[in-house]
C-alpha cells in the first residue's frame, strides 16, 4: 500500500464539496488517533524504562552488587543473594525446560501426524495461558507443602513457564525449514533421527536458540511463581538448590513492601538491573534470529 | 544398503523421546489442574459452590468467600480490555496500514517489549510513579467531571481499582495488538486497493474491508489479552491497595483473585485459609482454561497460521 494513498482521496467530488471534506476529515481523525495510539505505546515504555533508569542508577554500585542487606537499622548493603540466586534459579530451569521444549518441537514438526501435532500446540498454549500465580500455587502443592521451599521447587516453577514458550518457538521454526531441503536428505537415503539431527536442527538453530531466550526472559522477571516456592530465604549468598534461593523479582516485590526509602531506592537498583538484563536477552534474541533467518526462507 | 545399529535405533529411539516429551506437556497440564483442585478439596467440602457468591473473608472466623475478589477480577479485567483493546486495534491498524515502511519494525518491536518489563516492575513504577500522578490530577478531573456517575464519586486514594486497571491494560496491550497487526496482515491486498480504487479514503478501506475481514481475529485476540488481565497477580497486588469489602468507588482499594492469593498465602494461618486460597485459585484456573481455549479456537478457526502463544517469536 502507497503511504499517499490516503491523501489522493476519490478525485473531483461528485456530489459535492462538504461531503468529500468530512470524508476526508473523518481519515484524518482517524489516521491521527491510530497514530497516536502507536505513539502513547511507546511513549509508555520510555517513561517506565526512564523511571526505572533515573531512579535506580544512584543505588548500583560495586556493594549494591556484591553485599547483602545490612543488618536492621543500617545503611548499604546489596542484593547479592538475589542476584546469584536468580542465576541458579534460572540456570536450572533452562536446563529443564529448553532439552524437553526442543523435543516436543521436533514431534509437533516432524513425527506427529497433523491432529495430534495440532492437538500438542493447542495444549502448550493453553499452558502458556496458565496464570503464573496458579503455577506457584501448583508447585507449592506438589513440591513444598509439607516439606520446605526450595530452589528446585522454584526452578521447576519457572520451567512450567518457560517450556511452551520454548517448544512453540521451536515449532515455528521448525515449521519454516524448507521442505525441499528435508526431502532431499531423506531422498538421498539419510534415515529420518539423522536428517533431524543434521539437516533440520542446525539450519532452525537460531531461532531455536532465540525462543530459549525469549523463555528465559521472560521467567527471569517471573515474581508470582516463585514467591509460594522460593522466597523464604537467608540473607546470604547461597547456591545451594536444596533450600530457598533468594531472587530479584522476589527481592523488590518484598522491598517495596517495606517502609523506608532507603528500601525503595534498592528496590529501583534492582529493577533497573532486572530491566536490563531482560531488555538486553530480547535484543540478543532478536539479533540472534535475524541473522539466522537469512538461512530458511521466511513464509512472510 | 544395509544399515548400522544406529540408523536402526536412531529413528524408534528419536521418534519415542519427542513423544514422550510432548506426552509430558499434556500430562503436565492435567497435573496442574488436579494439584491445584486438590488442594482446593478442603474448602469445597466445607463451603462448597456457595464460596463463589459469598463476600464474607474472615481468617480469624474462618469463614471464607469469594464474591468480593471475583468482582474485583472481573471489573479490572473487563474495564483494562475496554481502553487495551481498542488502542491494540488502533496500533495494530498504524502498523499495518499507516506507518511508513522503515519505521514498522522498530515500532512493532517496541510494542512488544512493552510485555517483556516484568509485572514486579510494572507494580513498583505503578505504586510510585503512577498512583500519585492519578492521585494528583486525573482523580479528581475524572471526578469533577463525571462525578454525578456512582463510579467515579468515590473518595481518591493512592491504591485502587484504577491503577490497577490501568497496569493490566499496559499489559494486555502488546498482546492484543501483536495478534490483531498478524490478523490484519492476512487482509488479502486487491480487497483493499479495490476498495481504494473505488474512491473510499484510507479509514473508508480499513472500516470496509479490513474490519470485517479481521472480525473473528480481533475477538480473538482481545479475549486472548482478558487472559492475560485476568490471572496477573504481583503488579495487582501491588498497586490494589487489598480491602474485603466490594465497592463501586473506581478510585478506592479493591482486590482481586489472584492478588488476594499472592498477599495472603504465605501469611496463611490456617489450613481451612490455606485451602480457600487455592480454591480461588481453582476458580481462577478455570476461567483461564476455558478463556484461552476458546480465544485460541477462535484464532485458529479464522487464521489456521497465526501462532497465540504471545512472547514467542514470529
Amino acid at each position: 500500500m502507497s503511504a499517499t494513498a490516503g491523501q489522493m482521496g476519490p478525485g473531483p467530488a461528485l456530489r459535492g464539496d462538504g461531503r468529500l471534506r468530512r470524508r476526508r476529515l473523518v481519515n484524518r481523525l482517524m489516521e491521527i488517533s491510530a497514530s497516536i495510539a502507536a505513539l502513547v505505546a511507546v511513549a509508555v515504555l520510555a517513561i517506565v524504562i526512564i523511571s526505572v533508569a533515573s531512579k535506580g542508577i544512584s543505588s548500583i554500585s560495586i556493594e549494591f552488587l556484591t553485599k547483602n542487606a545490612p543488618l536492621f537499622g543500617q545503611s548499604g548493603g546489596g542484593i547479592a543473594n538475589a542476584i546469584v540466586g536468580t542465576l541458579i534459579l534460572v540456570a536450572l530451569a533452562t536446563v529443564m525446560a529448553v532439552p524437553v521444549g526442543i523435543l516436543i518441537g521436533i514431534y509437533t514438526s516432524e513425527f506427529a501426524g497433523a491432529r495430534l501435532a495440532s492437538l500438542v500446540r493447542f495444549v502448550l498454549d493453553i499452558l502458556n495461558g496458565v496464570p503464573t500465580i496458579v503455577t506457584g500455587i501448583f508447585v507449592f502443592g506438589l513440591l513444598v507443602a509439607g516439606k520446605a521451599q526450595s530452589g528446585w521447587a522454584g526452578a521447576f516453577a519457572l520451567a512450567v513457564i518457560m517450556l511452551p514458550i520454548v517448544a512453540r518457538s521451536a515449532h515455528e521454526v521448525l515449521a519454516l525449514v524448507p521442505k525441499a531441503m528435508k526431502e532431499s536428505a531423506l531422498a538421498l537415503g539419510v534415515t529420518r533421527w539423522k536428517m533431524v539431527l543434521r539437516i533440520v536442527l542446525p539450519t532452525a538453530a537460531g531461532g531455536i536458540i532465540t525462543g530459549a531466550l525469549l523463555g528465559v526472559a521472560r521467567v527471569a522477571g517471573e515474581t508470582a511463581p516463585l514467591l509460594f516456592t522460593s522466597s523464604i530465604f537467608a540473607n546470604e549468598v547461597s547456591t545451594k538448590p536444596g533450600g530457598a534461593l533468594a531472587s530479584i523479582p522476589v527481592k523488590i516485590f518484598s522491598l517495596t513492601e517495606e517502609p523506608s526509602p532507603s528500601a525503595h531506592s534498592q528496590a529501583w537498583g534492582a529493577a533497573l538491573l532486572l530491566i536490563f538484563f531482560i531488555l538486553l536477552l530480547n535484543v540478543l534474541a532478536r539479533a540472534i534470529y535475524a541473522r539466522s533467518s537469512r538461512r530458511t526462507t521466511r513464509a512472510r | 544398503m544395509r544399515r548400522g545399529l544406529t540408523d536402526r535405533i536412531g529413528d524408534p529411539t528419536l521418534r519415542s523421546l519427542t513423544t514422550l516429551a510432548s506426552l509430558a506437556a499434556v500430562a503436565l497440564l492435567v497435573l496442574i489442574v488436579y494439584k491445584v483442585f486438590d488442594q482446593a478439596g478442603e474448602a469445597f467440602s466445607h463451603f462448597g459452590l456457595s464460596f463463589v457468591w459469598e463476600s464474607e473473608w474472615n481468617p480469624v472466623t474462618k469463614q471464607f468467600g469469594a464474591a468480593d475478589f471475583l468482582y474485583g477480577t472481573a471489573v479490572t479485567t473487563f474495564a483494562a480490555i475496554l481502553i487495551a483493546a481498542p488502542m491494540s486495534i488502533a496500533i495494530a491498524l498504524f502498523l499495518t496500514e499507516l506507518a511508513p515502511r522503515q519505521i514498522r519494525r522498530p515500532v512493532g518491536v517496541l510494542v512488544e517489549l512493552l510485555a517483556a518489563i516484568p509485572s514486579v516492575v510494572l507494580g513498583l513504577w505503578g505504586i510510585i510513579v503512577l498512583s500519585p500522578v492519578l492521585l494528583k490530577t486525573i482523580e479528581p478531573a475524572l471526578k469533577s467531571a463525571l462525578g454525578w456517575i456512582p463510579l467515579f464519586s468515590g473518595e481518591a486514594s493512592p491504591v485502587g481499582l484504577l491503577p490497577a486497571i490501568l497496569i493490566l491494560t499496559i499489559m494486555a496491550v502488546p498482546i492484543i495488538s501483536a495478534v490483531t497487526r498478524e490478523v490484519f496482515e492476512t487482509v488479502p491486498g486487491d480487497l483493499k486497493e479495490g476498495a481504494l480504487a473505488l474512491g473510499a479514503t484510507r479509514w473508508e478501506m480499513v472500516k470496509m474491508v479490513v474490519l470485517p475481514y479481521s472480525r473473528t481475529g480481533i475477538v480473538g485476540a482481545t479475549i486472548l489479552g482478558l487472559g492475560r488481565a485476568l490471572g496477573e497477580a504481583i503488579a495487582v497486588t501491588m498497586v490494589i491497595g487489598h480491602t474485603e469489602h466490594i465497592s463501586a468507588n473506581l478510585f478506592g482499594p479493591a482486590d482481586t483473585a489472584a492478588s488476594r492469593i499472592a498477599s495472603e498465602y504465605l501469611g496463611a494461618t490456617s489450613s481451612l485459609q490455606i485451602s480457600s486460597l487455592a480454591y480461588l485459585a481453582a476458580i481462577l484456573l478455570v476461567l483461564a482454561l476455558v478463556v484461552n481455549m476458546i480465544a485460541r479456537l477462535i484464532v485458529r478457526r479464522a487464521h489456521p497460521k497465526i501462532p497465540t502463544t504471545p512472547g514467542i517469536l514470529r
